[in-house]
């Protein structure tokens, strides 16, 4: 079992055609997954590779049955291109865009608000069930297959360094999330983890949060009433200067809100393991997670 | 992205919203001249530098005639000002505002943010004006009044006269502040703010409003759309390395110590600050080359670290995912090659095509040093600049 995402998944690729599109469909594809269209507005009718083109992603459902998008849309075509998916009826968005306007963010997701529609991202590296299907730009060799333990994230490469300390433990991942670094999104971490609470082969997750906003103590207070199983946290930027945007959009300390301090203390106080070394994070999952 | 509080001042002229009379100037002369226009004393006198605490530090100056007048704008024109915002090393002053000086009855908190988690944009306002906004936070949070709007439906007159009655106005100023809310809202949106705040907002003695200070930012992502906004940009106001790293697509934010580093993604950037930390050093830089690197790219990021004088060590960290190791170690190779290295090197690599990438770095002559995984790399690192 897993998350969001398997092997009945049937993915439309937006921006197909674009040089990013084109790379990571036919890494999705190698990594096993059921990409069956793509969307490029002008260029319906064309294939990439075997993967026939739409122009838009209503046709690409109903043709092709897609239930699933993955969006490579540059960031002032990605609200227009995530609405788009939303209205089709798609009923799980992946947003890998970095850059998308804050305002346009805000726009969409409360128009998605109450709609059947999991939206993951932006600025994200996507979500993989691994053995099953992968929809994002992850490198899929470093993940195992099998469970038992669920990994979400805001970061990209951060989550690839878990994920691999964890197979070299040999401990494998019903599903991986990467929720994204922008400061508003699709799905946060509370959503992720009562999807794994649900899932009944996921054993336990592993969470990894960054500095800014409060997304963590949320989750904790969360993790603290309603989850049953274990959780290993990290936090990164212990080090980083109030005030300043770290790379990511939603990465800034504002005042006393959003340091790294805060939430490790919060993560601790709701019973998480919480790793401040992230050299022996896998040793500690180990540890954890038996 | 920031702007000057003059500039600020400019953009609410044109919405309609009430500033102090006043002009900038960039000179003593110039604003010695700017003070004479303005037919009347008192006036004030402000440095415009990115940073607030400006008045605490002495960059701002009321003058009852023009011999204090003069005396003011050389005092802070070319000063070094150092506040809580600017660091020890402080701003040089190249700007200064000149305005009115008013007869103020009350000073207000005014401020327009984006709320992340609700995904509304609020007003955050405050009839304790004039102080730090996060200490009547603390102490009397009653005193703060939020109105959060829809992003969808938009300011709505109900909003404007939340924020006006909630600010204790006297009637006379009820109607103007709820016009002044309306347009600092469409400012907001229009210019895609990500931080607009007033500090004081002020209601004078004769209660008219005026927005005696002004601070804005904008959200970095939506420049693209908003030309106008850029042209604004002071690069006086940022740290050289960081200049330059932006013109070469790179998310570069320097630091005090002397560890540079080079990542790959910046949640792992963070981590790997926090890791050399906590091996005893201290991290001279924050530096995200991203996922699509390419050896342009490190060559660089190289040039730039290098360029800080503190730095006595770097390290390297990589997890290819997309970006291969292979061939972040040939631009390794390459830009160690072309830059000159005169500090020792780690390097750790993980992922895609490891091997070939350590064969790569092992093979290149150069004195680089591999680390078996994060703990080593960070503890040999630290070793190297102890």
């Amino acid at each position: 079992m897993s998350i969001f995402v398997n092997s009945d998944t049937r993915v439309v690729v937006q921006g197909i055609t674009g040089k990013e599109g084109q790379f990571h469909t036919r890494q999705c594809i190698a990594y096993g997954t059921n990409v069956v269209a793509g969307v490029t507005p002008g260029k319906g009718g064309q294939k990439m590779d075997e993967v026939p083109v739409f122009n838009t992603v209503a046709e690409a459902k109903k043709q092709a049955g897609a239930n699933c998008s993955l969006i490579f849309v540059p960031p002032p075509f990605a609200a227009d291109a995530i609405l788009e998916s939303v209205d089709a009826g798609i009923e799980v968005v992946v947003a890998i865009t970095e850059g998308i306007p804050v305002l346009d963010m805000m726009r969409v997701k409360t128009y998605i608000a109450g709609k059947p529609v999991r939206l993951i991202g932006p600025n994200c590296p996507g979500v993989i069930s691994p053995g099953q299907c992968k929809v994002g730009i992850m490198p899929g060799v470093i993940h195992k297959p099998g469970g038992p333990i669920g990994v979400v994230s805001r970061s990209g490469t951060l989550t690839y360094e878990v994920v691999h300390q964890l197979t070299l433990q040999g401990i494998g991942q019903t599903t991986c999330i990467g929720i994204g670094g922008d400061p508003v999104n699709g799905t946060n971490f509370i959503d992720c983890l009562s999807a794994f609470e649900a899932d009944p082969d996921t054993k336990g997750v592993v969470m990894v949060g960054e500095i800014g906003g409060t997304a963590e103590e949320e989750a904790a207070s969360f993790i603290k009433e309603k989850l049953s199983m274990p959780v290993v946290g990290f936090i990164a930027g212990l080090t980083a200067p109030p005030g300043r945007r770290m790379g990511h959009a939603g990465a800034i300390i504002s005042g006393s809100s959003g340091t790294a301090q805060g939430k490790i203390a919060a993560m601790k106080e709701a019973g998480i393991h919480v790793c401040e070394d992230l050299g022996s994070l896998g040793k500690l999952c180990k540890q954890v997670f038996g | 992205m920031k702007i000057h509080e003059f500039q600020a001042k400019q953009l609410f002229a044109d919405y309609k919203i009430p500033v102090p009379r006043g002009r900038a100037a960039s000179s003593v002369e110039d604003a010695l001249e700017a003070a004479k226009e303005l037919g009347s004393f008192p006036v004030v006198v402000k440095a415009q530098i990115h940073a607030g605490g400006r008045g605490k530090g002495g960059g701002v100056k009321i003058a009852k005639t023009v011999d204090e007048a003069k005396s003011h704008a050389q005092a802070i024109y070319g000063m070094t000002l150092v506040t809580h915002q600017t660091g020890p090393e402080g701003r040089l002053v190249k700007k200064l505002l000149v305005e009115e000086g008013l007869a103020i009855a009350k000073e207000l908190y005014f401020s327009i943010i984006p709320d992340r988690a609700t995904a509304k944009i609020v007003f955050m306002v405050s009839e304790a004006g004039g102080m730090d906004i996060e200490e009547v936070a603390a102490k009397t949070p009653e005193k703060i009044i939020k109105v959060a709007v829809d992003p969808l439906v938009g300011i709505q007159a109900y909003h404007c006269r939340q924020v006006a009655f909630g600010l204790n106005l006297p009637a006379a100023a009820v109607k103007a502040m709820t016009a002044i809310a309306k347009s600092l809202f469409r400012l907001f949106v229009e210019k895609d703010c990500s931080l607009l705040e007033i500090n004081p907002l002020v209601l004078t003695a004769d209660d008219r409003v005026i927005a005696l200070d002004a601070k804005m930012s904008f959200d970095s992502n939506a420049l693209y759309r908003h030309p106008e906004i850029v042209e604004m940009r002071d690069l006086d106001e940022e740290d050289p390395l960081e200049v330059e790293a932006s013109r070469h697509n790179l998310n570069y934010i320097k630091m005090d110590g002397n560890v540079g580093n080079m990542v790959n993604g910046a949640g792992l950037a963070m981590a790997t600050m926090d890791i050399i930390k906590q091996a005893g050093a201290q991290p001279a830089n924050f530096l995200d080359v991203g996922g699509g690197a390419n050896a342009q790219m490190v060559e660089n990021g190289f040039r730039i670290i290098l360029s800080d004088p503190n730095v006595k060590g770097i390290l390297i960290n990589i997890f290819g995912g997309i970006l291969r190791c292979d061939v972040l170690a040939s631009g390794v190779v390459e830009a160690a090659t072309k830059v000159g290295l005169n500090v020792p090197v780690v390097v750790r690599m993980e992922g895609t095509n490891v091997d070939e990438g350590r064969r790569i770095l092992k093979e290149s002559g150069l004195n680089l040093i591999s680390a078996k995984d994060l703990a080593d790399a960070a503890q040999k690192v630290a070793d190297l600049v102890r």
